[in-house]
């Protein structure tokens, strides 16, 4: 293969793949960006010249769930990637050879190629009894991942463990859990794909980006993509009439609960959010948690163990958040119509950006440390 | 005599390692060790007993829908909230989408690897392959130009050099005996099954929004409204997709995954005399049929010893008890009772970086489950031993038939194979009764009957302000069950013991072994530097770390038995 054409062009054609179907394949990949679609051109120009890059991808205080949800994917599908797109050198729930053979995989790939490899990081990293709540191969998933994620080009966060710390780092959090950002300060360009878990089609769609591009893409205040974190639920809600209108389940199996109404009083935390699940849905859009009939429960936010529970009281109680309404008052609130109600966005607003200002700047993020909060204790 | 480390073990979910005394070609004894632990159970405490499903379903993404289930009915138990039929229905889809879905990955993409040489693969012929594949089985994907299609694919993959997953494994070892037709098959049913599952499981997005981590559960019932004349609701549309993702799982999972079992059990069978273990199993049983306090259950509870299959005993939870002696935890200087116990983590072990765990003292962030004082094995095979024994018609067709196109006994059950030829026997049950529920629901909502929660016990103000209660459920995996406390509306205390911490635990107060290391005793081991025969008997468990390691207290359990949908 020429230098020009990338081994992929010549797996396409192997494969019987025109380039008008691979065109048609990458305006799929282009609008889950939100890209026009003059972009798929481009992606595709760019995918055939891709080569191999190698992936690590880590576990630790995990449950395996992003794995599951990577397992999910399917543009592209798990075999084209772990085939085709990268070379995947090190995953414990994949991988064939195991104990010391699959250790020196890893290390194969920390000396022979510094700088050079991907690291996703699963699961939080506790720092409690030096470091033995979590050990793979006799050392402890601290030590791995300073020096796993020290010597990686980047770093992907995947899931809210590995983002934020998540469940283990839930209140009281018994063994000192921390997330990426908080466990291994100053890791090189580490994205953060929150989520319980992260959705397959952001997984695949960050990675087909950084193949198309040759860069990461922009980041809001959370390290977190704009593509999938620049909105939230709530805005992009197929119920948001139903909110607009003050048109709301009250009763599970009501009738407005089988019609599709708001479940904002049930505890809908679609409104602090920031997530892309009413567009890309889940499972290849067969559905999403709003629309099988239960409320969002934040999962893609930090700390959302802490600070969106109890998961069935709706938002103005939910402590730390100083809405001005209270559950007694929302009735009354809402007959005020959509201009209170859009006020009360306001407030929830003001509480996200005390968070951490989503960035909207264009460009590659830079080797800085994270910006938002993660990982603590409440 | 060498002393073997397996860790990680891969191909598994969490955070396992073996080690094993080799000497004479064969394990001589083995320890099992669980090396991550997160605390879960002590941070429910002081929450809302309603929020649990979603805490404790985390405990583990590859068994995604078991901890929701067993705390759910858990906390049901202790308020007396009742489910209405349709979210028993619902769950029983749940419940069954998952068994099928999970027991296919871990036999494709967790275990085959152990039996399949994919760099043998390369010299297969595909004209064979391709007589080999239409001997056993008229699933369409069987022309000579696929297997090519399929062979020249893997071919590309090696030649590029990056050999990615199946990089420095274990190709070429002498306990590989597939004749390579048979692994190119093996490797294309390898991908077409990654592909599979993933469009099988949107069985669970319609049931319960998303995959991996389901989210309609609720205790007192479901949150997905069913109205065959909503289209917000679970509706007809709903019941044909289901119906076309049943209709072609069953058609998988009877003419790739069954007919593959067989065949690569065919060149195995000196595996059915290895891996036999604790021979002890136990089942709490699941899918119930009706909606009363004690509901027949499609797979029945009880408990075999001692490999006798003339005697299903009935199972009596009171009979369970933990040890600590071999675990991360605080000894109980004075037993406390269960439902108020706690124990506390502390690790002796040694700092990491270590070489060497301390075998002969604490080793394992897992605890010790005995039944009267007995090790027991959970899981697919104790499930179907004991539906077998209780005289389960369609188990004993199933296990019957599978048997007799090994020319084997039923002696052969209890072995690594068994745990094998078990798993895939469940999974052909489930995908024949799957339908059985989906019509089930349909029909319920033809009555009228659109129920999906027990409302009246949603406030926690309709709660008695102190209640104990206990969920079970048969995972994917085996026996778990959720014990919780609540007092004042919030969780007092919350315990779990999971399928994994039975078979995976270490050895007990009196030096018992658990199922895994009871298992890995007389296994083959050709280079101690490569252990591949440790791997096929351990991940013929189906390990999941994750799940298995939890702070549970308890001496002694005396907690009454209640099943709710």
């Amino acid at each position: 293969m020429g230098s020009r054409e990338g081994w992929l062009a010549g797996e396409l054609r192997r494969r019987g793949i025109s380039r008008r179907e691979l065109l048609f394949f990458c305006a799929g990949v282009a609008g889950t960006f939100g890209l026009p679609a003059s972009a798929a051109s481009q992606i595709a120009t760019a995918l055939t010249r891709a080569k191999k890059p190698i992936l690590v991808w880590l576990e630790f205080q995990d449950c395996a769930g992003n794995t599951e949800s990577f397992l999910r994917s399917s543009a592209p599908s798990v075999g084209e990637v772990v085939l085709d797109l990268l070379s995947v050198d090190y995953h414990e729930t994949i991988m064939a050879a195991a104990g010391l053979q699959a250790e020196e995989a890893l290390n194969g790939v920390v000396k022979n190629a510094p700088g050079q490899f991907i690291a996703i990081v699963e699961g939080s990293i506790p720092t409690g009894a030096d470091g033995a709540y979590c050990t793979i191969g006799g050392r402890s998933a601290l030590d791995i991942a300073r020096e796993v994620c020290g010597k990686a080009a980047a770093t992907i966060a995947v899931g809210t463990c590995a983002t934020y710390g998540g469940l283990p780092a839930a209140a009281p959090n018994p063994t000192g859990a921390l997330g990426v950002a908080d466990a291994v300060p100053g890791v090189k360009n580490l994205i953060n794909l929150s989520a319980c878990p992260a959705n397959a089609a952001n997984i695949a769609a960050l990675l087909v980006y950084h193949l198309t591009y040759k860069r990461w893409p922009p980041l809001d205040g959370f390290r977190r993509p704009l593509f999938a974190y620049g909105k939230t639920i709530h805005d992009n809600c197929e119920r948001r009439a139903h909110f607009d209108a003050g048109q709301y389940v009250e009763s599970w199996g009501d009738d407005a609960h089988r019609s599709g109404a708001c479940l904002y009083k049930m505890g809908c935390k679609g409104p602090v959010t920031y997530q892309n699940c009413p567009t890309v849905r889940w499972n290849d859009g067969t559905n999403w948690p709003i629309g099988c009939g239960h409320p969002c429960i934040g999962c893609a936010e930090p700390d959302f163990w802490d600070r969106m529970t109890p998961f069935y009281k709706h938002l103005p109680d939910v402590p730390g958040f100083q809405a001005a309404s209270s559950v007694d008052t929302v009735g009354a609130w809402l007959t005020v119509g959509a201009a209170a109600a859009f006020a009360g966005h306001g407030v929830l607003k003001g509480i996200q950006n005390s968070r951490g200002k989503p960035e909207e700047s264009a460009g590659p993020p830079g080797d800085r440390g994270p910006t938002g909060s993660a990982g603590g204790q409440p | 005599m060498s002393h073997v480390v397996v860790d990680p073990v891969t191909r598994i979910e969490g955070h396992l390692r073996i080690e094993a005394e080799v000497d004479g070609g064969q394990v001589q004894d083995a320890w099992s060790s669980s090396t991550m632990f997160r605390g879960i159970e002590l941070i429910l405490k002081g929450r809302d007993p309603r929020d649990a499903w979603a805490f404790t379903q985390r405990i583990c993404g590859v068994c995604t829908t078991v901890h929701a289930i067993a705390s759910v009915r858990s906390v049901e138990n202790a308020i007396g909230a009742k489910p209405p039929p349709n979210a028993r229905v619902l769950r029983n889809l749940i419940m069954a989408s998952q068994c099928i879905q999970d027991h296919v990955i871990h036999f494709y993409h967790l275990h085959a690897l152990d039996w399949v040489d994919v760099v043998s693969a390369l010299k297969a012929d595909p004209e064979k392959t391709s007589a080999l594949a239409q001997s056993i089985s008229d699933w369409p994907l069987s022309s000579t130009k696929y297997f090519a299609g399929v062979k020249g694919r893997l071919k590309d993959f090696v030649d590029r050099g990056q050999l990615g997953p199946f990089a420095n494994a274990y190709w070429g070892h002498p306990a590989y005996k597939l004749p390579p037709e048979a692994n190119l098959l093996a490797v294309a049913h390898y991908l077409e099954a990654l592909d599979w599952q993933r469009d099988f499981i949107r069985m669970h997005a319609i049931l319960g929004g998303k995959n991996p981590h389901l989210q309609s559960f609720l205790v007192g019932g479901m949150a997905t409204p069913v109205d065959p004349d909503r289209q917000a609701s679970i509706n007809m549309g709903s019941v044909a997709r289901m119906k076309e993702l049943t209709a072609r799982a069953r058609e998988f999972v009877t003419k790739v995954y069954l007919p593959d079992v067989l065949a690569v059990a065919s060149f195995y069978k000196d595996w059915a005399g290895v891996g036999g273990g604790v021979g002890n199993y136990m089942v709490y049983g699941e899918y119930p049929e009706t909606d009363d306090d004690k509901p027949p259950l499609f797979l029945p509870s009880g408990v075999i010893r001692n490999k006798n299959l003339g005697k299903v005993e009935p199972l009596d939870p009171a009979k369970i008890t933990e040890s600590v002696k071999h675990s991360w935890y605080e000894d109980g200087a004075t037993p406390l009772h269960p439902r108020d116990g706690e124990t506390r983590p502390r690790y002796t072990g040694p700092k990491p970086p270590y070489e060497r765990l301390e075998t002969a003292a604490k080793y394992s962030w897992l605890k010790s489950p005995r039944y009267d004082g007995e090790p027991m094995e959970v899981g697919p095979l104790s499930r179907m031993l004991v539906a077998y024994g209780s005289g389960h018609k369609r188990v004993q067709e199933l296990v019957g038939t599978a048997l007799k196109s090994l020319g084997v006994g039923p002696e052969a059950l209890f072995s690594t194979l068994g745990r094998i030829a078990a798993r895939c026997v469940e999974t052909v049950l489930l995908a024949e009764k799957i339908d059985s529920w989906v019509d089930a629901l349909a029909a319920n909502m033809d009555k009228g009957d659109l129920r999906i929660h027990d409302t009246g016990k949603w406030d926690p103000s309709a709660w008695p302000k102190e209640a104990y209660g206990a969920g079970f459920h048969e995972a994917p995996r085996g026996a778990l069950g959720h014990w919780v406390h609540i007092k004042n509306g919030v969780i007092a205390n919350y315990q779990c013991i999971v399928p994994s911490t039975w078979n995976a635990g270490p050895r007990d107060g009196s030096e018992k072994r658990g199922p895994y290391e009871a298992a890995l005793l007389k296994t083959p081991v050709a280079d101690p530097k490569q252990p591949l025969e440790i791997l096929r008997t351990v991940h013929s468990f189906d390990p999941c770390m994750a799940c298995g390691v939890h702070v549970v207290d308890v001496q002694r359990r005396e907690l009454a038995r209640v099943r709710t949908a």
